[in-house]
């Protein structure tokens, strides 16, 4: 899953300057999106190694 | 003038050349000199590295290190590079046995590769890519196909936990590798290795990145992910030999042997020079010449991962895995407000509450981490059990 994020953000990061506030303001939604499945995964223990 | 030294000698070489050949042929010969430039370089570095590695973690160790072969032990790369080519080269009987011969080539080719982006001076990249760091950092993972490819056709216990164990632990920090170079892409806005060393120019040449609060996390962050990359100690799981003899080359003997250990110091070395040429200003510097700066910085933070060897113990595999996802990951995507903290409110206001922010997600998340429970969410306040399910 991360893997295809980091495609979607580097090119987003190279423009990054050139897009203004709104494109931040959506990528900052895309990531707690993200930070959201980060959590539920942690706290379904998926992380665990054993 | 002493600065450009290297590029007015390849002038020199492609006027010359230009004599007798033209047009496309003279662009293929100027490429070739940079190919071989990186190709006689690198080697040549390799074996003078190991010996600095040798000499270094012998003094962390109180002994004194190689010091028979030449003065102050500065043959013994050579020496062992002679015993390792007379070795008798033995493949085990069950061993796939292409698989077996490509893995040790296979393994050099991209940590070879890497060093074409790395600019080593001013205008002195021997690829100006315009992918540059995207380059780097896709090549630096395909070396674990080749880990994998030695663990998997060694036929041998030890050797494929050891692949099996480097492909969990570079997907894992492929992700915060990858994620701690956005902020320094977005604040260039380009990424080419190139531009992004000039970009820290200024300031007497020492603009650096890591002074800025996402650059210093940044930094932090590639160093931890760039050892962890290149299976370096404290997380040669693949490799570890109290664990598994020797990991993934454990029936490798000889010059096979050999290429490994050159693949690994290569892309240590890549990735310090990567480090420098993101973070701490590339080939930036005051008063002396660039490739000289550039060598000074590369190999501090060759130093830095020397010392990190001579004194750490090696993770756990289960603590590595956990540590990517649970600390650097979080950490790197945090990392990406840091930056737009910088960059949306000017002034010293942005600059010291982006240096905050970043104090405090830091010890946000690793208030969570070492919470102990905090992952188990139970509710309970016994021990926490391990669980019987397979995953």
């Amino acid at each position: 899953v991360f893997d295809v994020e980091v495609v979607l953000i580097v090119p987003w990061a190279v423009v990054f300057k050139q897009l203004g506030f709104f494109a931040f303001a959506e990528m900052a939604i895309f990531l707690l999106i993200l930070f959201v499945g980060l959590i539920y995964v942690w706290r379904k223990r998926d992380l665990e190694w054993y | 003038m002493l600065d450009q030294i290297f590029i007015h000698l390849k002038e020199l070489l492609v006027t010359g050349a230009g004599k007798f050949i033209s047009g496309t042929w003279l662009d293929l010969f100027s490429m070739v000199i940079n190919m071989i430039a990186v190709l006689m370089f690198a080697p040549l570095l390799m074996m003078y590295l190991t010996w600095l590695e040798r000499k270094l973690v012998a003094r962390i160790q109180d002994r004194w290190g190689p010091n028979r072969v030449g003065p102050w032990g500065l043959l013994q790369p050579i020496a062992d590079g002679i015993k390792m080519i007379l070795k008798e080269d033995i493949t085990p009987a069950y061993a796939d046995k292409v698989l077996h011969v490509m893995a040790p080539v296979l393994i050099v080719i991209p940590a070879l590769m890497m060093f074409s982006v790395i600019p080593f001076g001013r205008g002195m990249v021997a690829v100006n890519l315009n992918i540059g760091i995207f380059f780097f950092i896709s090549i630096s993972a395909l070396e674990t196909m080749a880990v994998v490819m030695a663990g998997w056709s060694s036929r041998s216990k030890y050797s494929l936990l050891g692949g099996m164990r480097s492909a969990a632990q570079i997907i894992s920090y492929e992700v915060p590798l990858g994620l701690s170079l956005i902020p320094v892409i977005m604040y260039v806005g380009n990424l080419s290795t190139r531009s992004i060393a000039e970009a820290q120019h200024g300031f007497y040449g020492l603009h650096w990145f890591v002074l800025h609060p996402w650059g210093f996390l940044g930094f932090l962050l590639f160093m931890i992910t760039g050892i962890a990359e290149v299976n370096r100690t404290p997380f040669d799981t693949p490799e570890g030999e109290s664990e598994l003899v020797g990991g993934y080359h454990t029936e490798y003997s000889g010059m096979k042997f050999a290429l490994f250990q050159m693949a690994e110091f290569l892309s240590a070395f890549a990735i310090s020079a990567m480090a420098v040429t993101l973070f701490l200003g590339g080939w930036n510097g005051p008063v002396l010449p660039s490739w000289l700066w550039f060598m000074i910085k590369s190999m501090g933070i060759f130093f830095v991962l020397i010392w990190l060897r001579g004194t750490f113990p090696r993770f756990r595999i289960d603590q590595v895995m956990a540590f990517a996802w649970k600390f650097l990951l979080p950490l790197a995507l945090m990392n990406i407000f840091v930056v737009a903290i910088d960059y949306y409110i000017p002034g010293l206001i942005g600059y010291i509450g982006s240096w905050i922010f970043m104090l405090l997600s830091f010890f946000v998340i690793w208030a969570i981490n070492s919470k102990g429970t905090a992952h188990h969410y139970t509710g309970s306040v016994t021990a926490p059990q391990i669980p019987a399910h397979p995953a």
